[in-house]
């Protein structure tokens, strides 16, 4: 056992002959801040972790407050899923792509859809001219997810699908191309985004206000208990509050308070809390800063099941697991000598593992620049590969506990996020605060303060505000051909003229029935993908009824 | 006194990245300009009407979806359209380097990538404005 006394007095010591020797050997610089800007000491001892009760705070790999990790063996027993997030252009280009990475060992699927897929507007909409296929995979119709899953068993992958506004109709979509390979629902595995809170503030790929918004991710929640319960019903994103600019706090603290602001919607609709809360899960950003990464990974499973065991009273130890994916960061990469960027890759996937994460997206070098090629897909993938079995960092169960800065680092990562969570509940919860602006404007001031560090090079990005060189334009980037768009629209007319018109009518006049009074909108929406309702007369539909979200501009 | 520099912001398209748009924007009226901002999802004839009805020197859009080589020429013809030719059109965002000589042809005076200071197009805007401020 430690003598506490003696520690302090020795850290004291320590201390003092240390600032005795600075004018002589003094340190790089004044102040030492982690990514986040929060003040890093010079030497963490017993002093900053005393007030830790093990049992109370850290607890056991598997067992609440989880902040060791979900599951009790963690990567002992499997690696996290290695879910490369691809798609562009048509849905036989993906469909090409994600063959190629189950050929190379990716362990799941994870779907990026073109921005008018994502915003409901079919590829022949005056709005989707010039995006058709651009930063994702163009789906209109079931005619098209149909083609993207072609020879894919659905009962043998998992499928990650990053859609918000329309995650109920392309859900269904899913459902129904799994019909036709004759896996039924109650064999699906994988998750929708259909996070909707931070699409208003971070990613923008909005269609609806926010209450029928919260409307249609609770009838999914209801859907999935019953008829896809092994599906993630929703994925509750920091990843893009943290693209957006916010510190690694806010990022859990924001997350955090819309995951609650969902639980909340859900339990006023009638669900019970432990019937939806084992499917929801999480999706966080891994930057450079690989102490102050994993912190963060550690404290959001803390926060989470302490709010769900305590506030929401969950019974189920399933509904107090945070469970999440992540993404390295797309913010951190940089356009100049992109090579690099494969380091910092491999450091952030570092740090998601050492954070325990359930399965994990690494970007690519070229990601600064365009979308990624075959090449550099196949090194994001060996990256994750290397350190699972190269590296060791999977061998044991959250190898860093006990760290005292880590641990240090654990506690004010929560302390911080819980007195933000504590503001946004006196703004009225995260609908609201993102309603006045607050959750955007602390984004923004984040945002603009980690621009100016990098300006006066108080902050410094390797190959970008130092050690710059001259650098050819780089070769060889990936292009998306502009006739996809015309292609899509070919298809659609002639899916429009082959299709049963009288049952599509009669199928959207059903949505817009359930849309307008308060059934559950998945059976119709599900009977409207299935008689090749395009996306966008799906949504129009519901636009009709429910009205659009008007953005409101902070600066 | 001096008429500030008049700028708008803008983010043509369907993209919702505006981080950077957001970070110009707060740079650009920092160095004392008055900046207007549109918010997402603006049609080349919505950034026009934005342009003119505000009267602005520069026309600053961000696109990092790829559409940048459909929108961005799109607002300087639907510009010219409207006789107006004394406006900067200048853009920014993930575009690779091959797609910036067309870009530049068509008439968008300069196009600013990743990792740009915002102390270059804030010089940049001051030196190439096509009126006098």
């Amino acid at each position: 056992m430690n003598d506490m006394d003696a520690v302090k007095r020795g850290a004291e010591a320590y201390e003092a002959g240390v600032e005795k020797s600075l004018a002589r050997f003094p340190e790089r610089k004044k102040d030492f801040v982690t990514g986040s800007k929060a003040p890093v000491a010079r030497l963490y001892t017993p002093v900053d972790t005393a007030k830790i009760d093990y049992l109370r705070d850290v607890g056991f790999p598997g067992e609440y407050p989880f902040t060791r990790g979900v599951q009790n063996t963690m990567y002992r027993g499997r690696f996290w899923t290695m879910r490369q997030y691809a798609g562009f252009s048509t849905a036989e280009e993906s469909n090409k792509r994600y063959k190629f990475l189950l050929e190379q060992g990716t362990t799941g699927l994870s779907v990026a859809f073109d921005l008018p897929t994502q915003i409901g507007y079919d590829s022949d909409h005056a709005l989707s001219q010039g995006e058709v296929g651009k930063v994702g995979v163009a789906i209109d119709s079931l005619a098209d997810m149909e083609i993207l899953f072609d020879g894919i068993p659905l009962d043998k992958v998992s499928t990650s699908m990053t859609i918000n506004a329309p995650a109920s109709v392309l859900l269904a979509m899913y459902i129904a191309v799994a019909e036709k390979q004759g896996v039924g629902a109650d064999k699906l595995n994988g998750t929708i985004q259909n996070d909707i809170l931070k699409e208003y503030v971070a990613r923008g790929t909005y269609i609806f206000p926010p209450e029928p918004s919260m409307r249609l991710i609770t009838d999914i929640f209801a859907y999935c208990s019953k008829d896809v319960p092994n599906w993630n019903t929703i994925s509750i994103s920091g990843y893009h509050i943290r693209e957006a600019g916010s510190t690694a706090s806010q990022e859990v603290a924001f997350t955090i308070a819309d995951g609650i602001a969902y639980v909340e919607a859900a339990v006023k609709a009638g669900l019970d809390v432990d019937d939806f809360a084992p499917r929801l899960s999480f999706f966080f950003n891994a930057h450079n800063d690989l102490f102050e990464e994993v912190a963060k990974f550690r404290a959001a499973r803390r926060v989470w099941a302490k709010l769900m065991k305590e506030r929401f009273g969950a019974k189920n130890p399933k509904s107090w697991m945070l469970r999440f994916h992540t993404q390295t960061g797309g913010s951190t990469l940089t356009a100049q000598q992109p090579d690099n960027n494969i380091v910092r890759v491999a450091i952030q996937t570092l740090a998601a593992v050492l954070g325990g994460t359930q399965s994990l997206h690494t970007n690519s070098k070229d990601e600064a620049l365009a979308l990624p090629t075959e090449d550099s897909v196949r090194i994001a993938l060996r990256t994750q590969q290397i350190v699972a079995y190269e590296s060791g960092a999977a061998e044991t169960v959250d190898p860093l506990a006990g760290s005292y800065y880590v641990e240090s680092l654990t506690e004010r990562i929560q302390a911080e996020a819980e007195s933000y969570i504590a503001k946004i509940d006196s703004l009225g919860g995260a609908v609201k605060a993102i309603e006045k602006g607050y959750v955007q404007q602390e984004i923004q001031d984040a945002a603009y303060a980690y621009q100016m560090d990098v300006e006066s090079g108080e902050r410094v990005v390797v190959g970008m505000n130092k050690f710059q060189i001259k650098e050819a334009a780089p070769k060889g980037l990936l292009k998306v051909d502009p006739i996809v768009g015309e292609q899509q629209a070919a298809k659609l007319k002639a899916l429009r003229a082959k299709r049963d018109q009288a049952k599509v009518d009669a199928a959207l006049a059903a949505v817009k029935a359930a849309a307008a009074g308060s059934d559950n909108l998945m059976p119709p929406i599900l009977a409207a993908v299935k008689a090749y309702a395009t996306l966008g007369e799906i949504c129009d539909v519901m636009r009709g009824v429910f009205g659009e979200y008007q953005q409101k501009v902070i600066l | 006194m001096e008429r500030k520099i008049r700028v708008l912001v803008a983010k043509p398209g369907l993209d919702g990245h505006d981080r950077g748009a957001k970070v110009i924007a707060r740079a650009l009226r920092d160095a004392g300009m008055e900046v207007i901002y549109t918010g997402l999802r603006q049609t080349p004839e919505q950034i026009v009407g934005a342009a003119i009805q505000e009267d602005v020197d520069v026309v600053a859009m961000s696109i990092l979806s790829g559409a940048h080589n459909h929108l961005f020429p799109r607002v300087v013809d639907l510009l010219k359209e409207k006789g107006v030719d004394d406006v900067l059109v200048i853009g920014g965002g993930v575009i690779p380097d091959d797609d910036i000589p067309g870009l530049k042809a068509a008439g968008i005076a300069e196009v600013f990538t990743p990792g740009t200071p915002t102390s270059v197009t804030i010089d940049f805007i001051k030196q190439n404005l096509k009126r006098k401020a």
